[in-house]
């Protein structure tokens, strides 16, 4: 048996909808939300490396290494925004998060 | 060829399974823990697709940085989580349903992709060069630029959390050099004429 790009194809769209799920299921708790977001970009990431593979181009791989980063440093500042949040509110429900609303 | 099929329904069921508990577990610190999971598979899968240097990468960047950084977070927030949990079997019918459409979408594509023909390779993998080395060879040449920009969001994002995150209290005592190095003799002494038999 053949593993071809369709295979991973399907893993990663798998991925992706687990990710999208996961924000919609877990509506209130920012810490799962961002794990989602890292879901998601895993399975982007995953999609650029099948293909890169499969053309044998490394473009895929380098723009997933670019990907990686930004992932890093979007973990990074969201995480600090809930720390600062958690200090200022003692909570970290979304639904309070309405403070700029008019 | 069997034994990469077999390694890729291992990595890829363990995944997608982990993926699932880090979306439905009660505990945070357990999603943490399937999320270092999920992304451990996620390597395994880049080796068999023979991006080694990224799958080293993601175990570097993801198992040794950012989870780690979730897990420290989530357990510094006293957050009671069974009250963030509510509303979970509320919101269960639109995510499966909109995750159902997503991947029904998704794998509507998949079937019937092509490569468009005026489509040219960007930069071919060498035949003689192991990942890193082809990697590194484009990364430094031709993409240098973005690999600055690439630096520059993670400067960014580094000064960002620190000056989020910094707090200074009152009440400490802090050294200041600048303005240890500003003083003169005028300013920090001050001669006194004391009468003798007077004192001060």
């Amino acid at each position: 048996m053949v593993i071809g790009l369709e295979h991973y194809l399907i893993v990663a769209a798998v991925l992706f909808t687990l990710g999208v799920a996961g924000i919609i299921l877990n509506r209130k708790n920012v810490i799962v939300i961002l794990m989602s977001i890292e879901l998601i970009l895993l399975s982007v990431n995953l999609n650029l490396v099948a293909f890169s593979a499969q053309l044998h181009d490394l473009t895929g791989q380098i723009f997933a290494l670019f990907i990686l980063t930004v992932a890093a440093a979007e973990a990074a500042i969201g995480l600090a925004i809930l720390v600062t949040y958690f200090r200022n509110r003692g909570t970290i429900a979304v639904e309070d998060i309405n403070m700029m609303k008019g | 060829m069997t034994l990469a099929a077999a390694f890729f329904y291992l990595f890829s069921i363990v995944t997608i399974a982990s993926a699932v508990m880090v979306i439905s577990a009660r505990n945070p610190v357990h999603s943490v823990l399937f999320l270092i999971l999920a992304f451990v598979n996620a390597a395994g899968l880049f080796l068999l697709t023979g991006a080694e240097f990224l799958a080293m990468i993601l175990v570097v960047v993801y198992v040794g940085a950012v989870a780690v950084l979730f897990l420290f977070v989530v357990m510094m927030l006293d957050v009671d989580f069974a009250e963030l949990k509510q509303g979970f079997l509320q919101y269960l019918p639109v995510g499966m349903l909109v995750g159902l459409v997503v991947l029904v979408e998704l794998i509507t594509v998949i079937g019937v992709w092509s490569v468009a023909p005026q489509a040219a390779l960007n930069t071919p993998t060498p035949a003689n060069l192991s990942n890193t080395e082809a990697i590194g060879r484009v990364l430094y040449t031709q993409y240098v630029y973005l690999f600055q920009a690439a630096g520059f969001v993670l400067l960014t994002a580094m000064i960002g959390a620190i000056v989020l995150t910094l707090q200074h209290r009152k009440n400490v005592r802090r050294q200041n050099i600048a303005e240890q190095n500003a003083r003169t003799r005028a300013s920090a002494i001050e001669v006194k004429k004391v009468p003798s038999r007077a004192g001060v």
